[in-house]
């Protein structure tokens, strides 16, 4: 397969695709040069992802043209075309199958592994392509992956894509790859995407973190409503100039978070220190405490372990008051995907809004309706199924049920993963509300960045707390020097 | 098939059922001449009654999620039967205790199921058919101790009909509205959906897992009791072998009716087109003097012909 002389690798000309009356993209033009990293930016919803999908061939686009390596695919373009084109995709949506080990994933990927051995022959492909993204990964291939946490899955689904048997890889699509891993593998990813460059290999990267866009990507997209608005050189634009094509309105600046007050008297969660960390974990009403870290140093055993507590007591954690669970992990944790937005959001409150034991839908429907316009969630109604809003939506339907059960203690796990800085400036407006009246928050979360919402941060380090920072002392050196272990060693 | 169509049928998951039962009826009355057509109905609305009513039971513990299934229904309907009509042994005297009698056997059956599955963790589809197994050896046991006729007022109640209709259809038919109306809009029957589609989220949203299904199988065994001192009372006594059918036509019953069996999803009005169905399948096959070996045939592709037409809904997806 060769190029045109001058052609890109990738063309999409006039790309529309609409879902029922939903216009996801209305005419995009978009070209990929190899070897060049191309990112798009925008908001949940602008059609980010279904742009990518239409590239990927799992989506079939209404109107437009695709042209790959200078011929134009044509009718039947699907996945396998893609992948014979060299064309891979790591989706949002991890696609491993969770009962299969990496190696028996990466089998599925290339039929050409086929025949005695094929097994150690896979072990070793996908053990290399972690090896040359994230040294030190420190992942079983043997191992199902459903038993992997989030990020160590994002690795095998992002390490897939760049291994090869038959067809060369010509292009990478990562869509949100960087949401569920933490800030080192996040790095080691961004670092790959340039050696990938220099072996031809181009890359579509998608990413709400604008700091990562504009210090890696060659060209930026932005989309805004299913168009491109604007495009330039990574090193040309601004984060501001990007925010500003996005169209997002400028909320406060999260960095002062105005009224943000230390906290009532009443103690929700309270775990005294232990033998191998001198901080104690407390949690008061009104209070939003983060929970910091590299992924999986021991942030979620904490939120579950409150949240088991709250329901059976347990030695050694004190919880008092309800709990409600926010997950980023939407799809094994998250959606109902066979109801509507409605009933995902009422789930958690219907003891409350039943009348022995039955419910009444005008009580339901109020409920459901009042929280979707609190937290603007996108969709013509409340009975529309979950699946059909986009990935950030969903989210905020999982938040929305959060607030709706009205719990004293609210648990973070990550919940605003992949989702837009506007509806994210948005969500912590209300997090932050819903804290002067008085609910208690633990949040963690895999964004530095996000930490400036809390009023205190414990950071962990291999299970252990390493460090506990006041909201005033926050400072990124301190809470990235606590994550490799070196935190302050005497309880402030 | 039109996009539209396709969204109307795939929100009643149950048509496909009623469509078949419907043809079904109406090839047996081409081949009888239509003599008799009302009363076949009735008869197979009367055998389709004890389906149902197990099926009931089935499509909770199917809609609970994958690996939730109860294979204990044959065992428990037997020793139930057996019990209840032997306390009753031909007399009125004995009604009030033998159904208690029975309906306690379908309670301590249940919670042995949920101590099974929930306290020593064994899978439902073992623990159930196990539990099964010493409910059938229990009812072996009675039954040579006794060969008592059930209480003529059950008997005559099991076979009543109503302009026609058998009363115990109309009853169930009356008690199928109420489980549809507390799946959709009871906080019960939205925690067995919940648990169904996404087990780790229900109990992260605050469910109560464990209770919800302790509950599903409580509600199956229960309904096996009833189905199986019903069934002993319209034949005349109970029978070793009366539950035997009732294995697989339990499930055929619920997934034939629409129910997903990927779980989270329950079609309760389709259990009675499905239960329909099967029974007039047979009376069909009877009436065209086909051979047992063709019957069984037909049979399976006439469930396989409804699951194939029903199946649309999955693709879309």
């Amino acid at each position: 397969m060769t190029d045109e002389a001058g052609e890109a690798f990738v063309r999409l000309i006039g790309i529309s695709k609409s879902f029922g009356a939903v216009r996801a993209l209305a005419g995009v033009d978009l070209t990929i040069q190899s070897g060049r990293m191309v990112s798009v930016v925008g908001h949940n919803g602008a059609g980010k992802s279904t742009l990518m999908q239409i590239l990927a061939g799992t989506l079939a686009s209404d109107t437009g043209e695709i042209r790959v390596a200078g011929h134009a695919v044509g009718h039947g373009y699907g996945v396998r075309r893609a992948s014979a084109l060299g064309i891979r995709c790591v989706f949002q949506e991890l696609s491993l199958c969770p009962n299969l080990s990496a190696a028996e994933n990466t089998r599925i990927f290339h039929p050409a592994l086929a025949g005695p051995g094929w097994r150690r022959r896979a072990r070793r492909l996908i053990g290399d392509a972690l090896q040359a993204i994230f040294p030190d990964h420190g992942i079983d291939p043997r191992r199902p992956v459903g038993e992997l946490p989030i990020g160590q899955r994002q690795m095998i689904e992002t390490a897939r894509a760049f291994t090869e048997t038959d067809h060369p890889v010509r292009l990478v699509i990562l869509d949100e790859p960087t949401a569920s891993l933490d800030a080192t593998a996040a790095e080691q990813l961004l670092r790959y995407t340039g050696e990938a460059r220099a072996r031809g290999i181009a890359v579509v990267f998608i990413s709400h973190r604008l700091p990562e866009i504009l210090g890696h990507a060659d060209e930026v997209f932005v989309m805004r409503d299913g168009q491109v608005v604007g495009s330039g050189a990574a090193d040309a634009l601004t984060e501001a100039q990007l925010v500003e094509m996005m169209g997002v309105v400028r909320g406060a600046d999260p960095t002062h978070a105005p009224g943000w007050r230390g906290g009532g008297e009443q103690i929700r969660v309270e775990q005294p220190a232990r033998a191998d960390t001198p901080f104690r974990v407390q949690l008061r009403a009104g209070e939003v405490v983060g929970l910091a870290g590299l992924a999986g140093h021991g942030q979620r055993e904490l939120l579950q372990a409150v949240f088991d507590a709250a329901f059976h007591p347990a030695a050694g954690l004190r919880v008092n008051g309800s709990v409600a669970y926010v997950s980023g992990d939407r799809r094994t944790e998250g959606i109902f995907p066979l109801w509507s937005v409605g009933r995902n959001t009422t789930i958690s409150r219907l003891r409350a809004l039943a009348r022995l034991g039955f419910l009444t839908q005008a009580r339901e429907a109020a409920l459901a309706e009042e929280w979707r316009t609190r937290l603007a969630i996108r969709t013509p109604d409340i009975g529309r199924p979950i699946t059909s809003l986009s990935g950030g939506n969903q989210q905020k339907v999982l938040v929305a049920r959060a607030f709706a059960a009205e719990a004293d203690i609210i648990l973070f796990d990550d919940p605003l993963r992949g989702v837009d800085i506007a509806t994210k400036r948005e969500l912590y407006q209300h997090v932050h509300r819903a804290a002067e009246a008085g609910r208690a928050f633990l949040w963690y979360t895999t964004e530095n960045t996000e930490l400036v919402n809390c009023d205190r941060i414990y950071v962990f380090y291999r299970g252990t707390i390493t460090d506990e920072i006041a909201h005033t002392d926050l400072t990124e050196e301190r809470v990235i020097r606590a994550s490799f272990g070196a935190g302050q060693s005497i309880a402030v | 098939m039109s996009g539209g169509l396709r969204a109307w049928l795939d929100a009643r998951p149950w048509i496909w059922s009623f469509g078949a039962a419907l043809i079904v009826w109406l090839v047996t009355a081409l081949v009888v001449q239509g003599r008799g057509m009302l009363a076949t109905l009735a008869v197979a609305l009367q055998f389709a009654t004890f389906y149902a009513i197990v099926g009931i039971g089935q499509m909770f513990a199917i809609a609970a999620g994958p690996g939730n299934i109860d294979l204990s229904i044959p065992g428990v309907m037997t020793f139930a039967g057996y019990i209840a009509i032997g306390l009753m042994n031909g007399s009125n005297h004995g009604l009030l205790a033998g159904l208690a009698a029975g309906i306690g056997v379908g309670i301590a059956a249940g919670v042995f199921n949920v101590l099974l599955i929930q306290a020593l963790r064994i899978p439902p589809m073992i623990g159930t058919l196990a539990s099964g197994f010493v409910f059938q050896s229990m009812a072996i046991a009675y039954s040579r101790t006794t060969n008592a006729p059930p209480a003529p007022l059950l008997v005559s109640f099991s076979a009543a009909r109503l302009l026609g209709v058998p009363l115990i259809a109309l009853l169930f038919i009356v008690f199928t509205g109420l489980v549809a109306a507390a799946l959709g809009r009871s906080v019960f029957g939205r925690a067995v959906l919940a648990v169904g589609q996404n087990m780790r989220a229900a109990r992260l949203a605050g469910l109560a897992v464990r209770r919800t299904l302790a509950l599903v199988y409580l509600l199956s065994a229960i309904l096996a009791a009833i189905a199986g001192i019903l069934l002993a009372a319209y034949s005349g006594g109970a029978a070793l072998d009366m539950g035997a059918d009732y294995l697989l036509m339990s499930i055929a019953v619920v997934v034939l009716g629409g129910t997903s069996i990927a779980g989270g999803q329950a079609s309760p009005a389709g259990l009675w087109g499905a239960a329909t169905l099967l029974d007039l399948v047979v009376t069909m096959l009877n009436v065209m003097r086909v051979g047992a070996g063709v019957r069984y045939v037909v049979t399976g592709l006439i469930i396989i012909g409804v699951l194939a037409l029903a199946k649309g809904r999955d693709e879309a997806t």
